[in-house]
């Protein structure tokens, strides 16, 4: 792995920190993109020492498009011969209620979670079908499933990157680039941490191991855990007549 | 920062209480944790202290499982030091370290502890003769105060509130990050040597003998032998050896659940214990091992803990100076023995010159480490192990205790108030506390 670069995007989060572990620890070259530069250096001197070949630290911030240009501009210099690789983790999900009584908050949670990773993806998917090797793992969620009750603003922004990244597969296909677009349930991290009604949380660590395998084998959907899909099939299947009246 | 209620208890699992237990997955988020909450706090790291000292069931805990980064390694001139995250395992340390030629210098029976409750607790290992405790090679410490800024404690620049932290039990702040000097090695093992000790005299001659000549050693002594063979066992002396071993992935054990208490009954120990004693040759061996097989034994047998059933146990470490050992040690072993409670393997190790940390465990003599099942008469019989200790000049270790009286404490460490002053001007309003420090009054009145 140590001629390929994974370019992480939100790598401050668990789960990106988990995939970034694991990649480092096989030799990868890294680039950690996020907002936290502080957080993203001190991930960076830890996988140079957990065995990366080597880590650079970039800076965006999903909301402002100009900043999403700047990092796809700055991703040739960093990339090695052997093609880009990348883990797209980040989104921002405010409060539903809170979404509900500011929709220029909703706004935010939809540019951050839809419209920046759209336009990261587009940026970046000359370089993807001129290497013609790489892998795409883009974390959506279950809640792009269906739109529900409780957290419909959130949900619709990752049911349009859904339907984006089905669309970007296909285009990346002809030039022998896979897309992998993995649907956590519970993750275990602060976004589930002391939350109720969280019965099993998948450990990042773990949830990372199955991305990076799914990602070799150039899976296109899946969920983490598998469980998940068996839940989401019966969420879909509920008529709208009574998922209307589910506070789910 | 959203917080969850948490059953927590020691690696003993006695006592357990509940607690609201922040995560923080980043630096940055700690200090929220320490703003959000009102009540008392405390940092909890692999929750491998056997007591109550790692709860705060009045307050909150900060887990720091998440803080777990590697910050920098760097050689100048002939000293290598390693800057990390304090919720980093020492085993993931020795991991990185060993394939380079490095290793902590210090390190407890477990590599699963955290770099933050090594430094509070101030741990040793089986080389405390040769190498001190972990606190002597700690080149800085970060620590979160209660006033929520970050202070870089040294040594040489703030002695008073670095060795108060060191040793001091969590309850001076939240200790983000440390730089560790490390220790060069010639190979990845050490040249063990297994020897029978037949009595008690013998083994505290063979550990005398073992101070000058090798640089770690440990015994292991069969707690449920009595009359002549008492204070019987197995010395294991050790030097680092220019010859390495070949690396095989050790294979994980675990004690999948509880076991039922009759497990552990007095005739199945006994015969457990006997068979370690006999499985070394009379004529003693020689082997090399994997440092880090050395170091942690029990490691490789997951969730040992859950031996003792749903009940717990509670473990009593205890040092005696040199000139009172074989009186006390013999009255201490005669107690355990009359108590009717079967323990496993009892840990007998020298200790070296004291340190610096106000409240750290380590002085020069012999140290007792045994398990003790919970039961009806346990309570009983840690008070006499107190009384036995006191009498013989000793004293019991934090990280271990559950049962200790506050008066008991205060005579066994007589820096005790020195710390409370010094804690006292760090954390003026006492926002730093444990079940332990309410227990035994270690922030003063």
């Amino acid at each position: 792995m140590a001629d390929r670069t994974w370019l992480i995007l939100g790598a401050s989060s668990p789960i990106a920190r988990a995939f970034a572990r694991l990649v480092a620890g096989q030799g990868a070259r890294l680039v950690l993109a996020g907002r936290d530069t502080d957080d993203l250096n001190r991930s960076a001197a830890d996988l140079r020492l957990r065995g990366a070949t080597a880590v650079v630290v970039e800076s965006f911030d999903a909301e402002d498009s100009a900043s999403l240009d700047a990092l796809a501009a700055s991703l040739p210099r960093h990339a090695s011969p052997g093609g880009l690789d990348v883990f797209l983790a980040f989104g921002l999900m405010p409060e539903q209620k809170a979404m509900e009584a500011d929709p220029a908050l909703a706004a935010r949670c939809l540019t951050a979670t839809f419209l920046g990773a759209a336009h990261l993806l587009l940026a970046i998917a000359p370089m993807l079908e001129a290497g013609r090797a790489g892998r795409v793992i883009v974390l959506g969620s279950v809640a792009g499933d269906r739109g529900r009750f409780s957290n419909y603003v959130y949900g619709s922004a990752k049911a349009g990157l859904a339907a984006f990244c089905s669309g970007l597969r296909a285009r990346l296909y002809r030039s022998g680039v896979t897309l992998t677009f993995a649907k956590p349930g519970f993750l275990d991290t602060g976004m589930t941490w002391g939350l109720p009604g969280i019965f099993y949380a998948e450990s990042p660590e773990r949830a990372a191991t199955t991305l990076l395998r799914a990602a070799l084998k150039g899976k296109e959907v899946l969920y983490v855990p598998g469980f998940w899909a068996l839940i989401m099939l019966i969420i879909r299947s509920v008529p709208e007549k009574i998922f209307k009246k589910l506070s789910i | 920062m959203r917080r969850k209620n948490l059953l927590l208890s020691g690696w003993g699992r006695f006592p357990s209480a509940k607690s609201d237990a922040f995560r923080p997955e980043k630096l940055s988020e700690i200090a929220a944790c320490l703003r959000d909450g009102d009540g008392s706090i405390l940092a909890r790291g692999a929750g491998r202290s056997y007591g109550d000292q790692a709860l705060n069931s009045a307050g909150a805990v900060v887990l720091t499982e998440r803080l777990d980064r590697f910050l920098s390694l760097e050689t100048e001139g002939s000293t290598s030091t390693l800057t990390v995250e304090a919720g980093i395992s020492l085993s993931a340390i020795q991991r990185l370290l060993i394939p380079r030629g490095l290793m902590l210098p210090v390190s407890p029976g477990t590599g699963f502890a955290t770099v933050g409750g090594a430094i509070a607790n101030d741990i040793h290992g089986k080389n405390h003769d040769a190498d001190g405790s972990f606190g002597a090679h700690v080149a800085w410490i970060d620590l979160l105060t209660a006033s929520g800024d970050v202070r870089r404690l040294t040594p040489d620049e703030t002695p008073r509130d670095f060795w108060a932290t060191v040793g001091g039990a969590g309850l001076t702040g939240i200790i983000l990050a440390a730089a560790l000097r490390l220790l060069k090695i010639p190979s990845n093992a050490v040249a063990l040597r297994e020897e029978r000790m037949p009595d008690l005299a013998a083994f505290l001659n063979g550990l005398r003998a073992a101070r000058a000549a090798a640089r770690f050693s440990v015994g292991w002594i069969d707690a449920l032998a009595s009359g002549d063979r008492i204070g019987r066992g197995i010395l294991e002396t050790a030097d680092l050896s220019a010859e390495g071993v070949a690396i095989t992935p050790r294979k994980a054990k675990a004690i999948p659940l509880n076991l039922p208490t009759f497990c552990l009954s007095r005739s199945s120990v006994t015969l457990f214990n006997a068979a370690y004693y006999h499985r070394i040759p009379r004529a003693g061996r020689q082997s090399l091992r994997a440092i880090e097989d050395f170091l942690y034994p029990l490691d490789a047998l997951a969730h040992w803990n859950r031996l003792y059933g749903k009940l717990g146990f509670s473990q009593f470490q205890a040092v005696l100076p040199d000139d009172a050992a074989e009186t006390g040690l013999r009255a201490l072993l005669n107690a355990v023995g009359q108590g009717g409670t079967a323990s496993f393997l009892a840990v007998l190790k020298t200790l070296g010159a004291e340190g610096s940390g106000l409240l750290s465990f380590p002085q020069p003599g012999f140290t007792l480490a045994l398990d003790l099942p919970r039961r009806a008469e346990t309570e009983a019989l840690l008070a006499r192990l107190e009384a036995i200790t006191l009498d013989h000049g000793g004293r019991i270790y934090l990280a271990k205790d559950s049962a200790l009286s506050a008066a008991g404490f205060a005579r066994m460490y007589p820096r005790l108030a020195e710390f409370q002053a010094i804690a006292a001007e760090m954390d003026p309003v006492g926002r730093f506390a444990s079940d332990q420090s309410r227990r035994l009054n270690l922030r003063g009145a």
